[in-house]
């Protein structure tokens, strides 16, 4: 049986006249965390947005459980079970934490409020600052915020962008240990730019440069490749 | 003491009627990043729909409830097969709103014909009351009334509901609230059906407050609306309700104490705001 969760085949994505993704393959699978790695400007990002419908490919497919979601608008890809982190977490800065969280909720079930229970446990600065404006917590508690609100449904897969972007040390480890958690609940595609962060979290990865997929494996074949680590990801 | 009270009477009912129509231009904006500029047609319409039910039922409140409706409808009309194809394009937004709102002028005129419509208020609506030697006239304060109303209704819809939450995000970070699963289309819609729905009330209110209605209403209206949505800071709910009532008490008594200024003082303010103030009294910095 077919265990990928989510595929993408030869995905194009074209934003204005440029030509950001010229092929980009891979599959995930379910129960896993793929990691897209690759330098700065590789497409890892216009990929995540492409699978969200927010930069529709221009050719290829995205199949998510078998269907076919390339061409559907993106709060219904949304409603298929896939949550989104973004890059710059999203965070909508005048609506208090509990209203941010309020606009992610999709159903008031007892479901949904058992994972708001789990989250706010592995976030408890959620839960002090739950009045204050979202555009008022620090840049880690952001971050928290925008993976709690991509969590609290019922979702299959997880997208999230980067996480420890512009964070302290510390703050990262907290971010880090947190999608350890999440783990074991839902399937996850990391964008990650810390090696660190990315070989301890991963199962697989995926290396995208110039906008394709050029290699992929374990992340443990990954961390004993130092010719691949130097020639992609630019460490030495 | 009896001369500035009716004079601030006047101004906050001015003011109100400005309100209903630079609240839905603002939500407008600030939601869908749209310069409506047929919304003052959507504002006549209400008018003359409104003040023609009226005519044919005798009821005033008949009259309201289809002039809302009548906002409501063509709202979902302007957005649908209007403002949609060209979200994001603000010179073609500009280019066919001015359109559209010349097409609804004209249509007034084809179907109520050219000429000048007398309004007059229901009778419990006529008159006035004397309050320790001052004259207060009903319809005037009517007005005030249903302005604040609507305000309190439209703050409760935003602050209280989820389809409001739903509202503030869009306004902040519209691809975000779509990957969280909603439909901002659909939002989209109801904003700007809601936004006609109240300049339509302002249009009908209008009519028996100034005597008379005519297809050029609207943009007369609309610029106000415009100066406004800027005073009060683009896409700010609250600071449109606030700048209404402060161009509508400006004009007021400078119509009375000042008459030569009575036309420019609300262009004055718009322009001393943006020097000293360009993102609005209420606005975000941008």
């Amino acid at each position: 049986m077919n265990n990928d969760l989510l595929k993408l085949d030869k995905v194009e994505t074209h934003i204005g006249q440029y030509h950001i993704l010229q092929g980009v393959s891979f599959e995930v699978k379910k129960g896993e965390v793929t990691v897209l790695l690759g330098r700065n400007g590789a497409g890892k990002t216009t990929t995540l947005r492409t699978i969200m419908g927010l930069k529709p490919a221009s050719k290829g497919s995205v199949t998510f459980k078998g269907e076919a979601i390339q061409s559907l608008p993106t709060y219904t890809i949304a409603k298929k079970g896939i949550g989104y982190v973004p890059e710059d977490q999203g965070i909508f800065a005048g609506l208090t934490v509990e209203e941010n969280m309020r606009v992610a909720i999709q159903k008031d079930d007892e479901e949904t409020a058992k994972r708001m229970d789990w989250i706010l446990h592995l976030f408890p600065d959620l839960k002090r600052f739950w009045k204050k404006p979202g555009g008022l917590l620090s840049g880690g508690q952001k971050q928290m915020l925008s993976i709690a609100r991509a969590y609290v449904n019922e979702n299959e897969l997880l997208l999230i962008d980067e996480p420890s972007k512009g964070l302290a040390p510390i703050v990262v480890e907290k971010v880090m240990d947190s999608i350890i958690q999440m783990k074991d609940q839902t399937t996850i595609v990391l964008v990650e730019q810390n090696f660190m962060m990315a070989s301890t979290i991963g199962d697989q990865f995926y290396i995208i440069d110039d906008g394709r997929t050029v290699s992929h494996g374990s992340m443990k074949q990954l961390k004993e490749n130092e010719e691949m680590k130097r020639k992609y990801l630019g460490i030495a | 003491m009896d001369l500035i009270i009716n004079l601030a009477l006047n101004g906050l009912a001015t003011g109100m009627l400005i309100f209903l129509l630079a609240a839905g231009l603002t939500l407008i904006f600030g939601l869908m990043d749209v310069l409506n500029f047929a919304h003052g047609g959507l504002f006549a319409w209400g008018a003359y729909s409104g003040l023609w039910i009226y005519s044919q039922t005798g009821s005033f409140i008949i009259g309201i409830i289809g002039a809302i409706l009548t906002g409501f409808l063509l709202g979902i009309i302007t957005e649908k097969w209007i403002i949609k194809p060209v979200y994001g394009n603000h010179v073609q937004q500009i280019l066919i709103t001015l359109g559209l709102m010349l097409v609804l002028s004209e249509m007034l005129k084809v179907i109520w014909g050219p000429n000048q419509i007398t309004a007059s208020p229901p009778d419990y609506l006529k008159g006035s009351w004397e309050l320790g030697g001052v004259i207060i006239i009903k319809y005037r304060v009517f007005i005030i009334l249903v302005g604040f109303v609507i305000f309190a209704g439209v703050q409760f819809l935003l602050k209280k509901t989820k389809i409001g939450l739903v509202v503030r995000a869009g306004v902040m970070n519209k691809e975000m609230v779509q990957a969280l699963g909603i439909n901002i289309q659909r939002v989209f819609m109801f904003v700007f059906m809601i936004g006609a729905g109240m300049a339509a009330l302002g249009g009908v209110l209008l009519g028996p407050y100034s005597g008379v209605i005519h297809a050029g209403m609207g943009m007369e209206f609309a610029i106000l609306a415009f100066i406004v949505v800027v005073i009060g800071g683009m896409g700010n709910f609250k600071g449109s309700v606030l700048a209404a009532i402060l161009v509508g008490l400006s004009g007021s008594f400078m119509a009375y104490y000042v008459p030569d200024l009575s036309l420019a003082v609300n262009m004055l303010l718009m322009a001393i705001v943006l020097i000293i103030r360009p993102q609005g009294l209420f606005g975000a910095k941008g």
